[in-house]
């Protein structure tokens, strides 16, 4: 039982994704084919992209809710750039990124410098970001980008597209971060307890600035992706998006209180939501019944993370009588 | 003679691979305050919980005042009367006292509550405890020590027989302790029966009517406290003979590494004073002097209104921590739990994180360095843990101490400040604490140390800054008095 247990708390997601990869190949044959393999990457490339500017964010305790507006505001913008500014691709691009950047340097500075609550400073941007999308296209379209712009939302190489290319190396520059970096160990201290980490020496306000910030570049990444697949630019796109890539985070293992999980567990998140939504899609499930089951999903998930959380607590709680017990027998006897 | 009001016989609980309690006897008398003493992890807190319900043991049986039970559930050892008075409270913040000590059993008319008389029932309980409380404040509006009497009282409200208390002097001051001591013998008066836990040998002779000392999860004795001994009762805990003296030697140079000229902040007033190289300089005070506060300010934690900081001779502005970690100083924090240590990261993770900056390499973590850095500390340090990855949640205080320790030495600190440095420790680890100081302080390295335990404070320190209200009050010279220190204190 307590092997069972300690399997399924490391490999949970990994574990439910290999079911849901196995019940999905069992019920469709078109399902685990080489084409509709890659299809499910390119369709969790854009989630998987932003969640990992979301999981920076989400370890130091906060949260970005401006991710869906991030994204649409960098496609208007790089969208202006190529037809209203006519300025060409690269430029463009660099120009939307730039805004993504802006968009997260504001939320850093809001949640540092005027110490508004995460939730509330980047609900904030959720609203204004999409009111400057409304208000840069005058609430229409904007399309006749340069032909080959196409190529990063459509393009392939070899059998790879484009996107999930980029998302591979989005999600490994995550993975170095958190794992190899100064960056990473900071943001994990600041996430576990940020006056222990200020009293280490750990300049937390400019940490917690450079997450944002990194979380915006993320969105803007996948912004650029959306546009170049959409081929227009729109004020209203990747609506409620924030909320997906959320979803992805916390299926992932990252503590929603910050401090705790690792990156390979939002790779398994990822996976598993674009698995999901792809199987039921084969399956004819209609998109109503859908929306449920992700919803129940992701209570399920997390709900099963809680249970073995709990029971690292309680089989931890065993390893404190161990050590300590220990600690006082072997005690080194002062005087002798 | 009368029968006692608990009786727990042969409790046993194991865990897998660990026994956590074997065959324990507990007997609380009538009226008595029972002394429960053992180091950390001695199983203490294992044997409360069986008592609270909290924990089914193995084997083993409860009597309590007449009846047995071979285990307890939290609802029904409520019901019997038995409360736990634990180090955290469970009161609501926004809630006022009465409403507090009513939470769960309000008496109502309809869905109406009926506020008046509870406040008025509330107010009698009070003053039944010779508490001065007006039951409509707000209870996050009240220090510590009165929230824990509320507790107290809430308790109290629900007909407890017979009241455990986790050290409560834990976070009082002195004088409030003295107030909670009549509490408690007001509840003695009641005929309530008391279990009372603390590390402090002072109280326990000073309270308790009996005492019962477990060790690694074993019955060691019960004897009255007339009967015993410092001495004995320590070496019953500890299981061997142990000497309370400090360990010798004083390092100090004429060197002056810091000083600090009439240094103010929103806490503290016109402080000067200097540290010698190799020195133990002991700050003495009572809590809320302003010692940690100015501590803090020193290491750039809280803000500075006026006044200078010199290190080696050199001025310096120290606004932030980063900048004192930059001068070669290193805060050790009372509170090694919430300040000093990041709990859910690991032994490794800890000891570098002040120093992250030596251990990158093309500005990736160098782990090998980071490992065989590690693995030095915890050998020279001897930090009882199973591996560098182990939590350091899981470890003893002593080894918690040892963590953040290590974490200073390796950024390479001159001047190390220990705020309470034993605090939460168990005996036979604070010598090795004392052992440390002492021979960090030969290498050079220079101590400033806030204690209010006297005797390590007239032990270890070479010299002795007195603070009150926010002022230095007066300089000792060791070998100093506890009547020295607390007439200055006091002042």
């Amino acid at each position: 039982m307590s092997s069972f247990r300690s399997v399924a708390s490391r490999f949970g997601m990994a574990l439910i994704l290999l079911l849901l990869v196995v019940y999905f190949s069992t019920m469709s044959e078109a399902f685990l084919t080489q084409q509709n393999l890659t299809n499910i990457l390119r369709q969790v490339a854009m989630l998987g992209i932003a969640a990992v500017g979301m999981t920076l964010v989400i370890l130091t305790g906060g949260i970005d809710l401006s991710v869906g507006s991030t994204l649409a505001l960098t496609g208007v913008v790089a969208a202006l750039g190529m037809t209203y500014l006519d300025i060409g691709i690269i430029p463009s691009i660099v120009l939307g990124l730039l805004t993504g950047v802006a968009v997260g340097l504001v939320n850093g500075l809001a949640v540092t410098a005027l110490r508004i609550p995460p939730l509330i400073a980047t609900l904030a941007m959720l609203t204004a970001a999409r009111g400057v999308c409304f208000i840069l296209t005058g609430g229409l379209p904007i399309f006749g980008f340069p032909s080959g712009f196409a190529v990063i939302g459509r393009g392939m190489v070899g059998i790879v597209p484009v996107p999930v290319i980029i998302m591979v190396v989005m999600m490994a520059i995550g993975w170095i971060l958190l794992n190899h970096t100064k960056y990473g160990r900071y943001l994990y201290a600041i996430g576990g307890n940020q006056e222990a980490a200020r009293l280490s020496g750990v300049p937390v306000g400019r940490y917690l600035i450079i997450s944002y910030v990194i979380a915006g570049f993320f969105s803007a990444v996948a912004g650029i992706i959306l546009l170049s697949r959409l081929n227009t630019g729109q004020p209203n796109t990747a609506t409620g998006f924030e909320m997906d890539v959320i979803t992805a985070v916390v299926l992932g293992g990252i503590s929603i209180a910050g401090g705790e999980g690792r990156f390979t567990g939002v790779i398994f998140g990822v996976l598993l939501i674009g698995v999901l939504s792809n199987g039921m899609t084969l399956l004819n499930v209609q998109e109503y019944y859908q929306l449920v089951i992700k919803g129940a999903v992701l209570f399920f998930a997390v709900a099963l993370d809680q249970y073995n959380l709990r029971m690292n607590e309680v089989s931890r709680g065993r390893v404190v009588h161990e050590t300590e017990s220990k600690a006082a027998v072997l005690k080194p006897m002062p005087g002798e | 003679m009368t029968k006692p009001i608990l009786e727990m016989r042969g409790i046993s609980k194991s865990y897998p691979g660990v026994a956590a309690l074997t065959a324990v006897d507990l007997v609380v008398e009538r009226g008595e305050v029972h002394g429960l003493m053992g180091e950390n992890g001695a199983g203490k807190s294992t044997l409360i919980k069986v008592l609270a319900g909290a924990i089914k043991p193995d084997v083993g049986t409860i009597a309590y005042d007449g009846e047995s039970f071979p285990y307890l559930d939290p609802r029904h050892a409520l019901k019997l009367g038995i409360g736990v008075i634990y180090q955290e409270f469970n009161l609501v913040g926004y809630l006022s006292i009465a409403e507090n000590i009513a939470l769960g059993q309000e008496e109502t008319f309809g869905p109406f509550l009926k506020s008046r008389q509870m406040v008025a029932k509330t107010g009698e309980l009070l003053r039944s405890l010779g508490i001065d409380l007006d039951p409509r404040m707000p209870v996050r509006e009240l220090t510590v020590a009165y929230q824990q009497m509320v507790e107290i009282a809430k308790a109290v409200s629900r007909n407890v027989k017979l009241l455990v208390m986790d050290e409560p002097t834990a976070p009082l001051s002195g004088r409030e302790a003295d107030t909670l001591f009549a509490l408690i013998a007001r509840l003695k008066a009641k005929g309530i029966s008391i279990i009372y836990i603390s590390h402090r040998l002072e109280e326990i002779f000073a309270l308790t009517d009996r005492i019962t000392v477990i060790r690694d999860g074993r019955f060691v004795m019960t004897t009255p406290t007339r009967l015993t001994d410092r001495k004995s009762l320590v070496s019953a805990m500890v299981g061997r003979a142990l000497n309370e003296t400090y360990p010798d030697g004083k390092h100090a140079t004429r060197r002056k590494v810091l000083e600090v000229c009439n240094l103010s902040s929103d806490d503290v007033d016109d402080i000067s004073f200097h540290l010698f190289e190799g020195e133990i300089l002991g700050i003495g005070g009572l809590v809320g002097a302003g010692r940690t506060e100015l501590v803090r300010a020193i290491f750039g934690a809280d803000q500075v209104r006026s006044g200078a900081i010199a290190i080696d001779g050199v001025g310096c502005a120290i606004a932030s921590p980063l900048d004192a970690i930059r001068q070669g100083i290193g805060l050790i924090p009372e509170d090694r739990k919430q300040q000093g240590l990041l709990l859910n990261m690991s032994v490794k993770e800890n000891v570098t994180l002040a120093s992250m900056n030596r251990f990158l390499r093309f500005r990736l973590v160098h782990e090998t360095r980071e490992r065989s850095v590690v693995s030095k500390y915890i050998e020279q340090l001897r930090i009882k843990t199973p591996k560098m990855e182990q939590r350091v949640k899981v470890l003893s205080g002593g080894n918690q101490q040892k963590v953040v320790l290590a974490k200073w030495l390796e950024t390479n600190a001159k001047i190390l400040i220990f705020d309470e440095p034993t605090r939460g420790i168990d005996v036979g680890a604070k010598h090795e604490i004392y052992e440390l100081m002492r021979e960090l302080t030969r290498q050079g390295i220079s101590i400033l140390m806030i204690s209010s335990d006297m005797p390590e404070l007239l032990g270890m320190a070479d010299r002795i800054l007195v603070m009150s209200r926010g002022r230095i009050v007066g300089e000792l010279a060791t070998p100093a008095t506890q009547d020295q220190v607390m007439e200055l204190a006091a002042s």
